[in-house]
């Protein structure tokens, strides 16, 4: 049974109760308890279906935010922006691939689009490093956003990354450094600023472009930590264990919204973003519209500081009542 | 550290723990710095009787009731007998007022959940309000994965904090102990607008053992060592436990504000 055997199950079991409690309204005492039984037993198998779809769920969605025909960045660009010109380069070292930026109009609002860009076939995704940039590349994307800063520009950043590039390069040259400075500096941009998650949201490497105003994932993207490879690999020894993995560490855009860590869903399309990519970028581009709507109302003092405390309330921990608090450190 | 006598880990002499308390930890044979837990680190540093603790009764919840997560967390409570992985408060250090955080790697590798996040974040705010500047030593495995995404999400909340900070004015000094990595490096250790390291720590955002396994081939020698890091520009300089306190004594002294141009409390 897929997910859309399950979906259609719970629908037609949705419909049938709905009918039933109609029948009770309209009958006496009789019915209602020759039909109550019917009710309760359709409800728990509802909820059966519900809990091997939710089983499901974690897994499949990893395997759909991963999947190599899902739009990319630059997909996402050619349909929603007028007028693209990219950008390269961070000033420093180089221009990083695996991040791409740059200008343009959405409808006839000039804005700066910044994306991890993954590639579609080997020789591209060497070349894009799957989507996992070097220092450089989040370099790169602070200039812009500076950029946009100074301009008056509102910030799209769009993110698929299974995380920061692990490498000797990368550390030579300031992987963590470059990270923490874009989390530094993004809290305090006086431009609004929008993150949609388009794919794979890995870690630190897809935070670096996710400190906003606005946070969306598309409906099947991921959001997390630590990959469900890498949990697997630390807490059971054993990377096959990724599915269970996946459901632990809750990283649906369902489990996310819950959580307060993201603002809304955007629904996919069909059995999801690859299978029409044009209408996976309209449904972005409306997300995105409404945004710039609401946050231009802000002035930039009330939006950074919305930003701060948007920020500033993650966070899931209980206060005791104070106990004897360490002295000189006995 | 109750035992008598204690072995070396990297040349494996057998110290006196008494002789080698007196050592700051330290190895005198190689120099091998030990791991320090919070509480001794905290008496190293800070000036005799000055140490007031901020925010001992925070203490983690079970957010996504990840596998094992609470057991983790009670061993860690009952073997420690602090609350979280890291303890912040007021000192003075050579008479300047500062407030200090200290993680403290026996707490599930000190690594960073929602609780570290807020107490850092609660430090961080102290200074700003108070004037004074912060220290914060490292030591870390990275963010807590048992938080999920509540731990990923700390290292945006810190870093805006430090950010705040050094609006008004104000510095933050890091030292990187053995070891720094991951989410932590990646937020407020590297943000310090001065980096302090101890001798040969590991301090890098991805592990040793991830990027072996990404490029396939060995790694350079004495890679994402507190030498490697200094030697590329990454961190201010490399300092002994023993001369710790002297220079963090003299980087606030030398940052303290002049009345004119600050209130001073």
């Amino acid at each position: 049974m897929n997910r859309k055997d399950i979906d259609n199950e719970l629908l037609i079991l949705k419909k049938k109760i709905r009918n039933l409690k109609e029948k009770i309204n309209l009958g006496g005492k009789e019915k209602t308890e020759e039909i109550e039984p019917l009710i309760d037993e359709m409800n728990k198998r509802v909820e059966n279906l519900r809990a091997v779809s939710n089983k499901m769920r974690a897994i499949d969605v990893v395997r759909l935010a991963r999947h190599p025909k899902r739009p990319t960045t630059l997909n996402y660009i050619k349909y929603i922006v007028r007028d693209f010109m990219e950008l390269h380069g961070d000033r420093r070292f180089a221009d990083d691939k695996a991040i791409v930026g740059g200008i343009g109009y959405i409808d006839n609002i000039p804005v700066t689009i910044i994306g991890h860009q993954k590639g579609r076939n080997t020789k591209d995704n060497l070349k894009r490093h799957f989507g996992m940039a070097h220092p450089e590349g989040y370099r790169k994307a602070l200039r812009l956003m500076e950029q946009a800063e100074r301009f008056g520009r509102p910030i799209i950043n769009l993110i698929d990354t299974p995380g920061a590039y692990p490498g000797i390069g990368a550390e030579e040259r300031g992987q963590s450094e470059a990270i923490a400075y874009n989390l530094y500096k993004m809290s305090g941009l006086k431009t609004p600023i929008i993150s949609i998650i388009t794919g794979e949201g890995g870690s630190g490497g897809a935070l670096a472009l996710g400190v906003a105003d606005r946070v969306y994932m598309l409906s099947n993207t991921i959001y997390s930590v630590i990959s469900p490879e890498g949990c697997a690999a630390i807490l059971w020894k054993d990377a096959t264990k990724s599915d269970e993995a996946a459901e632990s560490l809750k990283l649906t855009a369902p489990s996310l919204l819950e959580f307060g860590i993201i603002d809304d869903i955007i629904d996919e399309p069909g059995e999801g973003a690859h299978t029409n990519h044009e209408e996976t970028a309209k449904r972005i581009k409306k997300y995105i519209l409404n945004s710039i709507e609401e946050l231009k109302k802000e002035n930039p003092m009330e939006l950074t500081e919305k930003r701060y405390n948007k920020f500033r309330k993650i966070g899931v921990y209980i206060e005791d009542m104070p106990k004897d608090p360490l002295i000189n450190g006995e | 550290m109750s035992k008598l006598f204690i072995k070396c880990p990297k040349c494996q002499t057998t110290h006196f723990v008494s002789f080698l308390k007196r050592a700051y930890y330290v190895c005198s044979k190689c120099s091998y710095h030990f791991r320090l837990d919070a509480p001794t680190r905290v008496k190293i540093l800070c000036d005799k009787g000055s140490f007031r603790e901020f925010d001992a009764n925070l203490k983690s919840l079970d957010p996504l009731m990840f596998p094992k997560y609470k057991e983790k967390l009670e061993t860690a409570v009952k073997k420690t007998k602090q609350n979280e992985a890291v303890i912040t408060g007021f000192c003075k250090i050579g008479g300047s007022g500062t407030t200090i955080g200290v993680m403290d790697p026996r707490f599930i590798m000190a690594s960073m959940g929602s609780v570290v996040g807020e107490k850092i974040t609660r430090q961080l705010e102290y200074s700003l309000n108070e004037n004074i500047p912060a220290i914060i030593v490292v030591s870390s495995g990275g963010a807590r994965m048992q938080e999920g995404i509540f731990s990923l999400m700390q290292m945006a909340k810190t870093s805006a904090a430090v950010k705040r900070l050094n609006d008004a004015g104000l510095p933050l000094f890091t030292v990187l102990t053995d070891p720094t990595t991951g989410g932590v490096t990646a937020s407020f250790a590297m943000l310090g607008d001065i980096i302090i390291a101890e001798p040969d720590a590991l301090i890098g955002f991805a592990g040793p053992r991830v990027i072996q396994q990404t490029i396939g081939q060995k790694l350079p020698k004495g890679f994402q060592k507190s030498e490697f890091l200094l030697e590329h520009g990454m961190v201010d300089m490399i300092v002994e436990r023993k001369d710790l306190k002297t220079v963090l004594a003299k980087l606030l002294k030398l940052h303290k504000q002049d009345e004119g141009r600050r209130g001073v409390k």
